[in-house]
């Protein structure tokens, strides 16, 4: 008996070997087959502003956390451009489910950082409202927002909507069952989908040879039976491609794919980390030279795109950007411990009269 | 010599591993990193990458493929990173670990530690702050351990390992820095009993893991009010050593069950329903329970107000006398 073709082509669900690069090292642009940009010059100066921005909000963070206003802070140094460049390709009524690392789609989302970085405050577990901004909670426990991500294009698929979900995560989460689940899910309904992984080399201290015998994320792809796409995470142009191409596809019905942006995370883990533990500055200063914002920097002053006024024009904002958002971290609410249980069912449980008499006796009392 | 709970947890860990080549330690970042706080630091350089290592990011992965390599001979001691990434492994503890010798009527032995950091009190960001004992506590073939002074760590460690039952280990992580003056190794009351950690007359404060220290120190606050507390140390929650703890209970009359979980179904529940069937007729009031609040563990800033405290205690003491 003849084997059935295989339905789709395998073949055709491989990423490529060499990630998809539009601009090289020497920030020079190439045409990549498959992958038209469709930017306009607006578009490019505003790719170059979200990644500045992104950076000073990252080096704002990692400031607060040091002066003692964020109990800690994961920094996204190195990762701006496959943040940004992802998160451009969406439209407005799409949504994002991020891990605790991105600020960079945050931004391009419309979303204030300051206001979901109010988590790591400890105040309060911060008052922003997905719902509002299209930007689900920012998750800790690694992989399991990529499942809400399916099952909220599940939703839109079902309800006919126009509607596209990314999920961010990263390589170590790739080892977790519940994105291996929600890749299954999300191609099995066809769901309109984007699991974008952000491989910026490590998992706390274990490096993605430790995680992983796949000759490559994106090849893990195959196996739920939608394209893997793979892009120089340091080259924004590249991860825009081809995060847009996989965003028209999902929006066409055409179901999920897995993107893996390469890239580098440039900080440490979180600010409680100490990276000279597990990698050597040799790697360091290997990735350092192939730095987003410098390579993208190069091309648009070489293309005209931007000048000194306009990098003027842009520090000033961001500057701008990272007092208001010290005020919005130093302002942050301050539950008031009474408030501790509030939210927590809409019809609460008749014992929490008493435990809230019990607290406020001890809030009394001093 | 002082040492701390986490240079013990350490060193009970080299020992284990030196002892029996059989010991191997695995988890995410214990390998070259040494863990997240250094439980496991200098074990993969001592020996090796084939008994201490890191895994892929998984913690179902990682139970698991303990229980295989358990199976296969192996004594395998695992990290969860935090109690909070416990979860992901909840089916591979509940339907394998902990049931596959009695399915086996026997002829499979597990001999598994599970070591979680838990419990608040360090100031962390969400899901690094739970304390989950209760959840394994109600499933039959664990044992469940949590110590509360570093000699204790130590011990009840290298027991854990050779114990030929599976053990959720639980370490109060705001205590890692505690010390103790103390020699290692160290051999501590048996595995399964409970220790009277302070004679008194007037009330039984009954604590594990983290809040053994809080207790104390309770009790120490107490004299003020001319309250002599003693303080029961349970050490191991599952064997429960009754017997300790109702002989101090008839002494005192009155018990108060500490813990920072939620009251709600937590371990505190089944510490009181053990003193009313075994001592009735001793108790002069009904015993309380002091805990976390029956809400999900807030925000850093406000934890103070959530845990439990000797303020909270010795309200609960109070109202126990006064009964
Ligand atoms: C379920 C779960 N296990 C463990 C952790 C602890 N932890 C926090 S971040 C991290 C590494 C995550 O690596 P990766 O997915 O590559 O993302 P990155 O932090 O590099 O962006 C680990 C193990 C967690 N948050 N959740």
């Amino acid at each position: 008996m003849d084997a059935a073709p295989l339905t789709p082509d395998p073949a055709g669900l491989l990423p490529p070997v060499q990630p998809v690069q539009l601009l090289d090292d020497q920030g020079v642009l190439h045409e990549v087959d498959g992958y038209p940009l469709d930017l306009k010059d607006e578009d490019f100066r505003n790719l170059y502003r979200f990644m500045v921005l992104a950076r000073r909000v990252d080096k704002q963070a990692i400031n607060l956390q040091r002066q003692g206003q964020l109990g800690v802070y994961a920094s996204l140094l190195g990762q701006e451009a496959a943040q940004v460049g992802g998160a451009y390709a969406l439209d407005e009524q799409d949504w994002v489910f991020p891990s605790y690392r991105e600020m960079g789609a945050a931004l391009v989302r419309g979303v204030d950082p300051g206001k979901i970085l109010q988590l790591f405050r400890g105040t309060w577990l911060s008052d922003h409202d997905p719902h509002a901004t299209h930007f689900g909670l920012l998750s800790i426990p690694i992989a399991t927002q990529a499942l809400h991500a399916a099952g909220f294009a599940m939703g839109a698929k079902f309800d006919g909507k126009d509607l596209v979900v990314m999920s961010y995560f990263g390589d170590g989460a790739t080892s977790e069952g519940d994105v291996h689940e929600a890749l299954n899910f999300a191609a099995v309904y066809d769901a309109p989908c984007v699991f974008y992984v952000q491989n910026n080399q490590y998992a706390i201290s274990v490096p993605l040879s430790k995680q992983t015998k796949a000759p490559t994320i994106a090849h893990k792809a195959i196996g739920y039976g939608m394209p893997g796409y793979r892009c120089d995470g340091n080259d924004v142009l590249a991860s825009y491609a081809v995060a847009k191409q996989a965003v028209e596809r999902a929006r066409a019905g055409d179901g999920p794919s897995l993107i893996e942006a390469v890239t580098y995370r440039m900080e440490a883990h979180t600010t409680a980390d100490d990276p000279t533990r597990y990698r050597t500055p040799e790697e360091l200063a290997e990735w350092n030279a192939r730095d987003p914002i410098a390579r993208f920097e190069t091309f648009l002053t070489r293309e005209g795109l931007v000048d000194d006024t306009f990098r003027a024009q842009i520090d000033d904002e961001a500057k701008a950007y990272a007092a208001r958002m010290r005020e919005e971290i130093y302002d942050a609410p301050h539950g008031d411990p009474l408030e501790l249980f509030e939210h927590v069912y809409v019809e609460p449980p008749a014992s929490y009269d008493e435990q809230r008499a019990l607290l406020r006796r001890e809030l009394e009392a001093g | 010599m002082a040492i701390t709970m986490a240079q013990a947890l350490n060193t009970a860990l080299h020992d284990a591993m030196e002892a029996d080549d059989k010991v191997v330690m695995f988890g995410e970042d214990v390998g070259t990193l040494g863990g997240v706080f250094r439980i496991t630091d200098k074990l993969q350089e001592r020996f090796g990458d084939k008994r201490c290592f890191d895994t892929p990011l998984a913690e179902s992965g990682i139970v698991g493929s303990a229980i295989g390599m358990a199976m296969y001979g192996y004594k395998p001691v695992v990290e969860m990173q935090f109690d909070g990434f416990t979860y992901p492994a909840f089916e591979q503890i509940v339907s394998h670990l902990a049931k596959m010798p009695n399915r086996s009527r026997g002829t499979v032995r597990l001999p598994v530690v599970v070591r979680i950091p838990y419990g608040g009190g360090i100031g962390a960001v969400e899901h690094h702050s739970e304390s989950p004992e209760a959840f394994f506590s109600h499933v039959a073939g664990l044992k469940i351990v949590s110590p509360g002074t570093p000699s204790d760590g130590y011990s009840l460690l290298r027991r854990s390992i050779d114990s030929p039952d599976p053990v959720i280990f639980f370490e109060p992580k705001r205590r890692y820095w505690l010390k103790e003056d103390a020699e290692l190794p160290v051999t501590t009351e048996p595995f399964g009993t409970a220790v009277v950690r302070r004679q008194g007359t007037t009330a039984t404060l009954l604590a594990y893991g983290p809040m053994v220290r809080t207790a104390l120190d309770t009790a120490t606050a107490a004299e003020e009010e001319g309250w002599d507390l003693e303080v029961v140390d349970l050490r191991t929650l599952n064997p429960f050593d009754a017997e300790t703890v109702v002989a101090s209970v008839r002494k005192t009359g009155h018990a108060v069950v500490i813990h920072e979980a939620q009251v709600f179904a937590g371990f505190g529940a089944e510490v009181a329903a053990q003193i009313t069937e075994r001592a009735f007729y001793d108790l002069e009031a009904p015993v309380l329970r002091v805990g976390g609040f029956d809400v999900p563990y807030p925000a850093a800033k406000l934890e103070e107000f959530f845990l439990p405290d000797t303020d909270r205690i010795l309200d609960a003491v109070e109202r126990s006398l006064s009964f």
